[in-house]
């Protein structure tokens, strides 16, 4: 560019629309839905950055993402330094563009916002993290530290635990993550369907690890195949990022039905093992007419969307509260009605019918209406007595959330654990054992991606000092 | 990847395997399963450690071919491969010196079984083996089981080995003598014969417990799939089972979630046969 931009002229542009799939065709393919900026879009839009002072955006991102640095660079056309400004801030991109809460949270932030509509920061991400993907060439390799002789076993592969091992590995020492699947990625893989979330790049980032010299055995279950003192023992530093790996019930008559599901399992055939995907896949998942998922978070929109790709010809969320509080991302919300789902608002499951010979028949349901704001101030849900409604189904999908998994925690008897079951850990990952850490989903209960990460990132510096510390 | 160290046929369709697995040999005990994938993109199955040699660092399974999966599985030869072998899982079982026990296997059953009959014997308890089968050529493990064992009965369906008979027409004798009846019964088999000596031991109150196979897919308490009804409680059967109280267990509820994905399974077997007869 030959002179600078003046900020009349950025405030003129308006914000760029994402390319996307044909709503249509999507809802019957795995395909990516987002197809992504193309240069010129994105430069566009990152030309509508103030560049900021005071950084506000920066504020709303748990892992202080240098966005108007790397977003002024990107404006530039200098997308090198873009990428490298993104890359030296945190592991994995590519995945918090494609499944950040933005709207509340950097974006929500953006001044841009006040006016009108903030800068697309996640689509930004997005591009620079596929551009630095697809132009690795380009970029300087990362430089390791010098090896510290120290030995770290990172529990799960999931983002907590990938952030941390990239972390440890760049500062030198040598890092195993033990994963139970057979695969890597944790929810990223197993859950998150890869028409949100392509696969290949979880594969990309996992290669790049395994070039720095992380090791991943899969197949070892921590708390069965080893335990954490077990652990302790053979390394010098234990991170647990286990997730929160097991779901929360309906408690309802009729779950035991054939045609029932907790989202984890119909997720797991379909991401992990590739049920549906293929007329040759060897795990199988059932595939319904009129498929109910119950639920409003991500996890739901995913079953929803996925039910939608597996032919069904109905596929309803069903939410005891109003649209307004649906707890998942704005734009899943937008993209699952494009695709044709029916949103089923203020409607709470009482009892699963089934058939005689123990197929799901329908969903029976209590309505509900709004009444006074509980103590966070959202309105409560209450039933209106006498309002019930038969939803006719063939599948049922719960996707009510997860809690901490008793695996690895009820072998390690001196991890301190909070009421829920959540291992108890401070802000840096400290646990109540001396060298073990923890983050993420097993800390939080559920939560999202980036904060997983940025878990990782703060417990991999603790862990850092804590080596090097110890050193003398 | 895991190295398959020996497969012999012990009986139609049944296969021992040993596999290299030292981790998993060193940590597992009686009663706990691994979930073996034989190669990418294949399902994951859940087959119960039947052996282990911690010095070799092995683990012997026992494998009934009975669909896609199982079968990919048992056509690994030594020398060979699996790609995925993720354990130990579930719950060790319970053993407890009890005195007299009586331990039941019907067809695969009867491999996983065997370790618990071994670790109970161990213990000191005085075991009585019941081996129930088609006919003949399905009773396995018999002079495995009857090292350990005070008795070692055989019923098949036609007579052609042992008594004719149901597993249960010897149980029910077994409870009849007052010199031999247990103080607990082990059953493991197809549902419909845990189910019937669920039903058998309940008036005597004999307690009894049963190994139970629900369809699975990690083994970890993640997905769910795997729950049972055990009295008014869901249980996940890879963490909290596989072994419960017969006497609790919603076996209908079993049965009947077992054939959920039967068509899917049958469209497979239907291309095998497509395939043998291309083949031939
Ligand atoms: C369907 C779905 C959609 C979601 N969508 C979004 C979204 O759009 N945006 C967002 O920000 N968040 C989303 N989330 C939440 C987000 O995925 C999680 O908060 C995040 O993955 C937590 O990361 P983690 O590394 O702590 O755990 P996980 O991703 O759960 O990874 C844990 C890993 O540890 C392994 N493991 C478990 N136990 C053991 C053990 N004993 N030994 C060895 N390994 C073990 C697991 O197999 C897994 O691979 C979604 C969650 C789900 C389920
Ligand atoms: C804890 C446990 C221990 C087991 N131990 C043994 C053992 O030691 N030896 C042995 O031969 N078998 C064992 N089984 C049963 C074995 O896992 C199934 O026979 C096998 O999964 C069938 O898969 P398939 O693809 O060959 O057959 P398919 O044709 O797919 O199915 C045949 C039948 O097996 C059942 N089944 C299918 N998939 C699964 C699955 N993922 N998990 C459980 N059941 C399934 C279904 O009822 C189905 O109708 C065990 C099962 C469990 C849960
Ligand atoms: S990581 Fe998430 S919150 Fe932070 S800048 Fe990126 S999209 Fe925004
Ligand atoms: S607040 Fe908005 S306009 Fe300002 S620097 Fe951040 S992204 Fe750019
Ligand atoms: S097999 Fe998934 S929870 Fe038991």
């Amino acid at each position: 560019m030959t002179k600078a931009m003046t900020t009349k002229e950025r405030l003129a542009i308006s914000r760029v629309l994402m390319p996307e799939q044909d709503a249509q065709l999507r809802s019957r393919n795995f395909e990516e839905v987002n197809i992504g900026l193309t240069e010129t879009l994105a430069i566009q839009e990152a030309q509508r950055c103030l560049n900021c002072k005071n950084r506000v955006c920066v504020q709303g991102c748990p892992v202080q993402v240098s966005i108007p640095e790397f977003i002024t660079a990107l404006a530039a056309g200098d997308l090198v330094r873009s990428a490298q400004i993104l890359q030296s801030d945190n592991a994995l991109p590519a995945v918090w563009g494609r499944v950040c809460p933005q709207e509340t949270q950097c974006e929500a932030r953006c001044v841009r916002g006040v006016k009108g509509q903030p800068v697309a920061i996640g689509y930004l991400e997005r591009f620079v993290a596929d551009w630095a993907t697809a132009n690795a060439d380009q970029l300087a390799p990362v430089t390791l530290a010098e090896a510290s002789g120290k030995k770290v076993a990172v529990v799960g592969c999931g983002p907590c635990g990938l952030t941390a091992a990239g972390e440890l590995a760049k500062a030198g020492h040598a890092v195993t993550i033990f994963e139970a699947l057979h695969d890597t990625g944790g929810v990223l893989r197993y859950g998150i369907p890869q028409f949100r979330l392509p696969k290949d790049i979880i594969d990309v980032e996992v290669a790049r690890l395994q070039q720095m010299g992380v090791e991943i055995e899969c197949n070892v279950i921590i708390g069965k195949t080893l335990t954490v003192s077990e652990l302790s023992e053979q390394y010098d530093a234990v991170f647990i990022g286990n997730g929160a790996g097991l779901p929360a019930m309906m408690d309802i008559p009729g779950e035991s039905l054939k045609g029932v599901y907790a989202a984890n399992e119909y997720l797991t055939r379909v991401n992990l093992m590739g049920a549906g995907q293929s007329d040759d896949c060897a795990t199988p998942v059932l595939k319904g007419k009129n498929v109910a998922v119950v639920g409003a978070g991500n996890t739901a929109m995913d079953c929803v969307r996925t039910a939608r790709r597996l032919g069904a010809e109905r596929a309803m969320i069903i939410y005891r509260r109003s649209e307004e509080q649906m707890p998942a991302r704005v734009e899943e919300v937008h993209h699952a009605k494009a695709e044709g789902v029916e949103f089923v608002m203020l409607t709470s499951p009482l009892a699963v019918e089934g058939t005689e010979d123990g197929w799901v028949k329908a969903l029976r349901c209590q309505k509900m209406e709004l009444g006074e704001p509980d103590a966070s101030g959202r309105q409560r849900p209450v039933a209106i007595e006498g309002a019930e409604e038969v939803l006719e189904a063939d599948i049922v999908i719960n996707a009510l959330g997860t809690r901490a998994n008793p695996l690895l925690t009820s072998t390690a008897p001196e991890l301190q654990l909070n009421e829920w079951g959540n291992i108890v850990a401070d802000e840096v990952g400290t646990t109540s054992i001396p060298g073990v850490y923890a983050g993420g989903d097993i800390t939080r209960g559920g939560s999202t991606v980036i904060l997983a990460m940025g878990d990782g990132k703060r417990a991999a510096a603790e862990i850092h000092r804590f080596l090097t510390a110890s050193q003398d | 990847m895991f190295e398959v160290l020996s497969n012999e046929t012990l009986a139609p369709n049944l296969h021992r395997m040993t596999v290299r697995a030292p981790r998993i040999a060193t940590a597992r005990q009686a009663g706990q399963f691994v979930i073996v994938r034989s190669e990418k993109g294949e399902e994951r199955i859940p087959l119960t450690i039947g052996d282990a040699d911690v010095e070799e660092g092995t683990i012997t399974l026992f494998i009934q071919a009975l669909g896609a999966g199982t079968k990919k599985i048992v056509s690994r030869q030594p020398g060979e491969f699996l790609s995925d072998v993720a354990g130990p899982l579930g719950m060790p079982t319970d053993i407890e010196k009890w005195g007299k026990v009586a331990c039941i296997g019907g067809g695969v059953g009867t491999a996983v079984l065997f370790p618990m009959a071994k670790a109970l014997a161990d213990l000191g308890n005085e075991v009585t083996t019941i081996i129930g089968g088609r006919s003949k050529p399905y009773i396995i493990l018999a002079d495995e089981l009857a090292e350990f064992s005070s008795h070692v009965q055989i019923t098949t369906d036609d007579g052609s080995f042992g008594q004719q008979g149901f597993v249960t027409t010897a149980l029910q004798a077994l409870i009849d003598d007052p010199e031999r009846r247990p103080e607990a019964v082990f059953a493991v088999g197809p549902v419909p014969m845990m189910r019937a000596i669920s039903e058998l031991t309940r008036p005597y109150g004999i307690k009894t417990l049963v190994s139970l196979n629900p369809i699975m897919i990690d083994g970890t308490g993640m997905c769910g799939g795997c729950r049972v009804q055990i009295g008014d409680e869901v249980k996940f059967a890879c963490v909290d089972g596989p072994e419960f109280d017969a006497h609790q267990v919603d076996f209908n509820s079993l049965m009947d979630r077992l054939t959920m994905y039967r068509e899917q399974e049958q469209h497979c077997r239907l291309d095998d046969q497509l395939n043998a007869r291309k083949a031939s």
